[in-house]
């Protein structure tokens, strides 16, 4: 177990120095020290501005002391400045978040509680009514782009369904604490076009883990000793068919806590994906690199989780 | 089910060749069917697999005889009708027998808009799969023949790619180089290949340990050797067919640049891009903007998901598809 832990925690953190540098390469040395300056600076600053902010941020030093400067700080907790804004980016984030974690962990409850149910009642009643719908739709969404999806439904419910469902919002977000029926209100539709994308893949995956378990010895046993059906599938077979969805939904909250581009843009939920789409658009370095370093912190923490959490509920791995 | 006397017959003759007996004369000579051949016929009796494979057939005629319908309709795909195209505010004039699909904003034929745009997500979705199948065999045959060292360095670079958000990569380089064709199937060929990499890995591990690998190094074949003329050919045909379920997420990919603007550049017809486009007319009534180009992509990629769902069912019956 010691040793599994080390050398998983090991590999996690090589994985994110290596995503360090791939951001740092990407974004200081791509434009250049000058360019990098100006950005920060704005178009109107002086010559002297442009001096004290490359010497703020290290910009007249070699590469690779700039690099560990940047490290240094992201060590201690500290994303970077944001000229652009005059604040620290830790403020950025921290202002983004919320909306963010919102959106994510209220669209994951929607898309496995779906992608679940949808995938168990496919696998008890294969090729029935249900199943064959289940199915095709899983793969409609799977196919449809987010914003196709995210658009349609604004059409559909704020403007076609207008005379029924009056004032829908669409566009922006509410802070929880502001007006919490706002905060519900406003997140209907990213919620359902997060869920609906998303659940494809676990409305197949539930489907295909619960019919090989189904297949199994051991549900033949439970079954012959006259347990009820519901018992059977689920205490004893959507239990361990459920360990690779458990697997795929850390992965994919993973992923989408670092910000759901696309799904905060077209609804404009002001989260981390809206933030760094907004960055980038301004070209404000500090910002999208603070950003593209706490997502990948997402992602290598939650594979990290999940990688243990599976060695320690799956008595087949051995450690 | 009408397979089964054949496979019968089947058995029969081999055991009458294994007999030493000779083959009745006249009758029907009975082959042996390769997997691949098996599969096909699976796949010829699945009538989704038969639909989407046409829709894609069609979508293809449809996106190389764009210019010929253009010329045959009129118009071109970036020509401006200001006149009859545009309503007397300047905004675009829905679906009528000149112009099937209505006019964008601009006054451009939505519908030959839409045949244009199919070139550039069907050669866009094709050449970036190639190019993630190409790294993916390369690097997945490295990981999984050399193994040790080589494996856990790729691996770790899978994992830091995965690590980094995909579209914040895709649109800084694309705001740092000047997007355009050739970009996005970079972005998009190099951010795709740890699937077809992994599938390749998971084949060379199987495959390394066989006689013939041993024998060519007996033979004093180098790890290069082996890797491209041994196991290349017998991965070759997998990697394919699990790269062609790639292509739809491909399309995607590129639609997506380009619903963000660092896509295919304008005035260039691209779905994606027409769609970012609508989105400040399909409110007020110009449906049509919105829905044609949304229709057409989600059409093409549903297309492309059905029928390789239905190749790797046909290659792997265990599973079994619902569709039929």
């Amino acid at each position: 177990m010691i040793r599994f832990l080390t050398i998983r925690i090991g590999q996690a953190i090589l994985v994110l120095w290596a995503a360090t540098i791939v951001v740092f390469l990407l974004f200081f040395v791509g434009p250049g020290p000058n360019a990098v300056a100006r950005t920060f600076a704005g178009r109107l600053a002086t010559p002297a501005r442009l001096a004290q902010i490359k010497h703020d941020l290290h910009l007249d030093l070699p590469i690779y002391q700039q690099y560990l400067h940047w490290v240094g700080n992201l060590l201690q907790g500290n994303l970077g400045y944001d000229y652009y804004k005059g604040q620290s980016v830790n403020s950025v984030v921290a202002a983004a978040l919320p909306a963010t974690l919102s959106l994510v962990i209220g669209a994951a409850i929607l898309w496995i509680g779906y992608g679940v149910i949808s995938g168990v009642i496919s696998a008890v009643r294969p090729r029935s009514l249900l199943d064959r719908g289940f199915t095709l739709s899983a793969l409609v969404f799977y196919s449809m782009p987010t914003f196709v999806l995210g658009l349609g439904l604004i059409w559909i419910f704020a403007y076609k369904l207008n005379p029924v469902t009056k004032f829908f919002p669409f566009h922006g977000y509410v802070p929880l604490t502001t007006n919490p029926g706002q905060w519900f209100e406003y997140l209907i539709l990213p919620w359902l076009t997060l869920a609906l994308v998303t659940s494809a893949a676990y409305t197949r995956l539930t489907r295909t883990s619960m019919l090989e378990v189904l297949g199994e010895d051991y549900i033949r046993t439970a079954r012959a000793k006259g347990m009820s059906e519901r018992r059977v599938i689920v205490v004893h077979a959507l239990r361990s068919a459920l360990t690779p969805v458990v697997t795929l939904a850390g992965l994919d909250i993973g992923v989408s806590l670092g910000g759901v581009i696309i799904t905060e843009s077209v609804f404009g939920v002001t989260g981390l994906g809206w933030t760094i789409v907004q960055a980038i658009n301004q070209q404000d370095l500090p910002v999208i690199m603070g950003i593209a370093i706490l997502a990948a912190t997402f992602v290598v923490f939650t594979n990290l989780v999940v990688d243990i959490l599976y060695a320690v509920l799956d008595p087949r791995v051995h450690l | 089910m009408s397979m089964l006397p054949e496979v019968t017959g089947e058995s029969q003759a081999a055991l009458a060749a294994e007999a030493g007996e000779p083959i009745p004369v006249g009758r029907k000579v009975i082959q042996g069917r390769s997997p691949w051949r098996l599969a096909w016929e699976r796949l010829r009796t699945d009538k989704a697999a038969i639909i989407a494979g046409s829709t894609i057939v069609v979508i293809v005629l449809l996106a190389l005889l764009a210019p010929v319908i253009a010329s045959w309709v009129g118009h071109g795909p970036n020509q401006q009708f200001i006149d009859i195209g545009e309503d007397a505010n300047g905004n675009p004039v829905g679906p009528n027998g000149t112009f099937w699909f209505g006019t964008d904003s601009s006054g451009r034929d939505l519908f030959i808009r839409i045949l244009y745009g199919a070139r550039i997500s069907l050669s866009i979705g094709v050449l970036a799969t190639l190019t993630s199948v190409a790294l993916g065999t390369i690097f997945g045959l490295a990981a999984g023949y050399i193994g040790g060292f080589v494996d856990a360095v790729i691996a770790r670079v899978i994992d830091v790619m995965l690590a980094v958000p995909f579209l914040v990569v895709a649109i800084s380089v694309a705001s740092i180089w000047r997007p355009s064709f050739w970009l996005v199937i970079f972005i998009v060929g190099v951010l795709g290949f740890t699937y077809p990499a992994r599938i390749v890995r998971g084949q060379v591990i199987s495959l390394k340990e066989k006689e013939f690998v041993q024998a060519a190094r007996a033979l004093g074949a180098g790890p290069l050797r082996v890797m491209f003329v041994d196991l290349l050919p017998n991965v070759v045909a997998q990697v394919i067919v699990f790269g062609s379920l790639l292509i739809p997420a491909a399309i995607v990919s590129e639609a997506t640049l380009s619903y963000l603007g660092v896509g295919v550049q304008p005035p260039t017809a691209d779905w994606g891009a027409m769609i970012s486009d609508a989105q400040g007319y399909y409110q007020y009534g110009f449906w049509w903007y919105l829905l044609f180009p949304s229709l057409a992509l989600l059409i093409t990629t549903l297309a492309f998901n059905i029928l390789g769902d239905s190749v790797r069912d046909a290659l792997d019956p265990r599973g079994g598809g619902v569709y039929k």
